[in-house]
C-alpha cells in the first residue's frame, strides 16, 4: 500500500432500487434502502424475495377481486405528525364474524429515519399505527363477561374484540415476511381516540397503538385528489361527539342545582311573607246584579318594593267563578287589574273518576311599590250558582320558586341530552364488540349497521 | 481521552483509537481485524464487505443521551430471517460505553450489565419473566441470529462468529434487555427504548430523495 493514506471514499447514499419482476418483467422499485423482506409485483402480484437479488418467487396469488384499489397510492409522500412518510407497503385482511367478511387495508408507512409506521382504513375511518415501545400489561377480566382490559402508560384500555385476520391481498413491499393466506390473532382494546392491538403469530407477539383519524386529516397529509371515503357507522375507537366527560357535565349540573338551591332558600328567608289581608266574602247573584263591584279594607305593604300574592278560595263544585282584581294604590290611584277563575269539576265516566280544576288560586303581582292598598273586586259566577262565600287572601313579599324551576330545567335539558347523545354513540360502538350491549328493544332509532 | 496511534500491520494504513479502551478494530482500508495486545496490533481476521444495510446512523455519529454526548465508533451487525439490525459500540463522553442498538428503525440504548445467574439459552421461553435491578422483564423475542460482520472499535474481541441466539426483553415501562448468547457464557445488557428525536443526531447517514 502507498505510503499516502489514500482518501476514503464515503459509502454511497442508499437510494431507491429499480428492478424488474423475473416473472413478467414489470418494472419493481424497492423504496425503503434494503429493510424489504418482501416486495409484491403490481402487474402480476408474484409475491417477491427482497433479500435475494434475482428477486425469487415466493408466491403467486390470484385477487378474484378487482376493486382492491388503494386510496394511497405506493410510492405517496406525506407529512404525519410532523415527518415525512412514504406509502411503500399495502394489504387487505378480513375477518369473518357469523359468516359476515369485513375487510380493511393496511398501509405502510416508510422513513429512513423513523421507521415504519402503520395506517388502517375501513369504512371510511383511520388510524394511525406503531409499534408499541412499552410492553402493555394485561388485567383479568374483573367484570364477568368484559374479557378484561390493558394498561398502557398508565391507561385502561377495555377489551373490544379478537378475530382472526386474514391477509387477502398484498402490494408493494413489506420488511417482513409477508404472505397470502397468513392469519394472526388480532386483539384490539380500546380507549378512544386510541386503540391498543395484539397481534399473536406463531411465535410472537407484537403490541401496537393506533390513534383515530379522519379521512380529511389523511387527505390533507397525503395531499389526495378529491375526498375521503365518508366513514360509515361508528369505529371501535372513534371519538365521541360528546367531546365534553358526561360526568363532568352532571358534576357541573349539580353544583348548579345545588346553587340554586341555596339562592332559593336565601330569598326565602329574605322573604318577609307577610299576611296584610284575609277576607271572606258572600256572592250573591240577586246582590250582584245590583252592586256588581266592592273594594276590600285598606291595607299597608311597607319596606321595599316586592310583590303581592293574591290567593282566592271558593269552595266550588262543578262551578266557576271569575273574580275581576284590581289592586290599587291609595295614594296614587295607580292600579293593577288581573282576573282570576276558580273552577272545580269533577265526575265519573268510562275511564273512571275525573277532576279538573281546583278550589285554590293564586297570583303573584310583581313590583309593587309601598304604600297603602285596597282590593276593588268584581265577581261573576257561574249562573247555576245563586250565592258562595270566598275567600282572599294577600300577603306581602313572597319568595317565587317558578323561576328557579325553569333555570333548574334548563340546565337538566342539555345536561340530558347530552348524556343521551354520549350513550347512543358508546352504545352503537359496542354494538359491533364481543360485548354488544344487551338489545333492550327493537324498537331504538339507533339503526346499527348490522351489513 | 488518550488517542493511541498505530499501524495497520496488514496495510500500514494509519490506525487511530478514538476511545482508549477498545479492544478491536477494523482497518478502514483493508479491513482486516484488529485487536489490540499490550504494544502492537495484531491481525485476527479480516471482514468481507458489509452487506449494504439501511441504518441511518454510521460510525463518527454523534448524539446526546441523558445529557451526555456520545460518539459511534463501532458496530455489530446481524442478521435474522426477518431483516438485520446494528449494534452500534457508542463512547460516551465520561468514558463508558453504550450500546445503541437500530433494529428497522427501532432505537435503543443499552449497558453491559450483571446478574447473578443468567438462565441457558435453551430455559428460556416467550413470555417468561425474569427481574434484574428491580425491574421485571417478559421475554418477547428469542432471536437465532447470524453474525454478518465488525466495524470500527469494540470493547471486546469479536469476530467469526456465526450463528447466535438473542433473547430480546421489554418491560412495562419501556425498559430494554437483551441476553446475549454469542459466547459460552451469556451476557446481559439492560436498557431502554428511545426516541429518536430525543437523542439529537447528528453526522447520519443520507438517503437520496430524502
Amino acid at each position: 500500500m502507498s505510503a499516502g493514506t489514500p482518501p476514503l471514499s464515503t459509502p454511497p447514499k442508499p437510494q431507491a432500487k429499480a428492478l424488474n419482476c423475473p416473472k413478467c418483467g414489470a418494472a419493481i422499485t424497492l423504496r425503503c434502502f434494503g429493510q424489504a423482506e418482501t416486495v409484491v409485483c403490481g402487474s402480476c402480484r408474484c409475491i417477491l424475495d427482497a433479500k435475494d437479488p434475482n428477486l425469487a418467487i415466493l408466491q403467486q396469488f390470484e385477487i378474484k377481486t378487482s376493486d382492491v384499489k388503494p386510496f394511497i397510492p405506493l410510492g405517496t409522500r406525506g407529512k404525519l405528525r410532523g415527518t415525512d412518510y412514504e406509502v411503500i407497503g399495502f394489504q387487505r385482511r378480513h375477518i369473518t364474524v357469523e359468516g359476515v367478511t369485513y375487510s380493511w387495508h393496511e398501509y405502510l408507512l416508510f422513513n429512513p429515519y423513523k421507521g415504519f409506521r402503520y395506517l388502517s382504513q375501513y369504512n371510511g375511518h383511520w388510524n394511525d399505527i406503531s409499534i408499541c415501545k412499552q410492553l402493555p400489561m394485561l388485567e383479568g377480566g374483573f367484570f364477568v363477561g368484559i374479557g378484561g382490559s390493558a394498561n398502557y402508560l398508565g391507561e385502561v384500555y377495555r377489551h373490544f374484540q379478537t378475530s382472526d385476520a386474514n391477509t387477502d391481498f398484498v402490494l408493494g413491499e413489506f420488511p417482513w415476511q409477508v404472505r397470502v393466506g397468513e392469519h394472526a390473532v388480532v386483539t384490539d382494546y380500546v380507549h378512544p381516540p386510541r386503540v391498543l392491538s395484539s397481534e399473536k403469530l406463531d411465535k410472537e407477539v407484537t403490541w401496537s397503538i393506533g390513534e383515530y383519524m379522519y379521512g380529511r386529516e389523511i387527505w390533507d397529509s397525503f395531499k389526495l385528489p378529491g375526498s375521503p371515503p365518508e366513514a360509515i357507522g361508528v369505529y371501535e375507537n372513534q371519538p365521541s361527539p360528546v367531546t365534553t366527560n358526561v360526568t363532568s357535565i352532571w358534576l357541573a349540573f349539580a353544583a348548579f342545582a345545588i346553587f340554586l338551591l341555596a339562592l332559593m332558600a336565601g330569598f326565602d328567608m329574605r322573604a318577609k311573607k307577610e299576611p296584610v289581608l284575609h277576607e271572606t266574602y258572600l256572592y250573591n247573584r240577586t246582590d250582584a246584579k245590583s252592586e256588581p263591584s266592592f273594594v276590600s279594607d285598606v291595607f299597608e305593604l311597607t319596606g321595599r318594593t316586592s310583590n303581592v300574592e293574591v290567593k282566592t278560595y271558593a269552595p266550588v263544585g262543578n262551578h266557576w267563578i271569575y273574580l275581576n282584581y284590581a289592586l290599587i294604590n291609595q295614594d296614587s290611584g295607580q292600579a293593577w287589574d288581573f282576573g282570576r277563575e276558580v273552577s272545580y269539576y269533577y265526575g265519573y265516566d268510562s275511564d273512571g273518576s275525573w277532576t279538573e280544576g281546583k278550589q285554590h288560586d293564586s297570583v303573584v303581582v310583581p313590583s309593587i311599590p309601598p304604600g297603602h292598598y285596597y282590593l276593588r273586586i268584581e265577581p261573576e259566577a257561574d249562573p247555576s250558582l245563586p250565592s258562595i262565600a270566598y275567600t282572599v287572601d294577600v300577603i306581602h313579599d313572597v319568595p317565587v320558586f317558578g323561576i328557579y324551576a325553569i333555570a333548574f330545567v334548563a340546565l337538566l335539558v342539555p345536561a340530558l341530552l347530552i348524556s343521551l347523545r354520549a350513550y347512543t354513540f358508546e352504545r352503537s360502538r359496542w354494538s359491533e364488540s364481543d360485548h354488544p350491549p344487551v338489545q333492550l328493544s327493537r324498537m331504538t332509532g339507533n339503526s346499527e349497521d348490522d351489513s | 481521552m488518550t488517542q493511541p496511534v498505530a499501524n495497520c500491520p496488514n496495510c500500514g494504513a494509519k490506525i487511530v483509537f478514538r476511545w482508549s479502551s477498545s479492544v478491536q478494530t477494523v482497518c478502514e482500508y483493508c479491513k482486516s481485524i484488529l485487536v489490540r495486545t499490550d504494544v502492537d496490533l495484531k491481525k485476527v481476521g479480516q471482514v468481507a464487505d458489509l452487506p449494504p444495510d439501511s441504518s441511518s446512523i454510521q460510525i463518527n455519529t454523534e448524539g446526546i443521551y441523558r445529557n451526555k454526548s456520545f460518539v459511534v465508533v463501532g458496530r455489530i451487525l446481524y442478521e435474522y430471517d426477518q431483516g438485520g439490525w446494528n449494534e452500534w459500540h457508542a463512547m460516551m463522553n465520561d468514558g463508558t460505553s453504550a450500546w445503541l442498538s437500530d433494529a428497522q428503525n427501532e432505537y435503543a440504548v443499552s449497558w453491559s450489565s450483571k446478574a447473578p445467574t443468567l438462565p441457558a439459552a435453551a430455559q428460556v421461553q416467550v413470555g417468561q419473566q425474569f427481574t434484574w435491578n428491580n425491574q421485571r422483564y417478559v421475554v418477547t423475542v428469542i432471536t437465532p441470529a447470524h453474525y454478518r460482520g465488525v466495524e470500527g472499535e469494540l470493547p471486546f474481541q469479536y469476530w467469526d462468529k456465526t450463528d447466535v441466539t438473542f433473547v430480546d426483553l421489554r418491560s412495562e415501562t419501556g425498559k430494554f434487555a437483551t441476553l446475549d448468547y454469542s459466547d459460552p457464557e451469556p451476557a446481559l445488557y439492560l436498557g431502554e427504548f428511545v426516541e429518536f428525536e430525543d437523542l439529537k443526531l447528528k453526522n447520519l447517514r443520507s438517503f437520496e430523495g430524502w
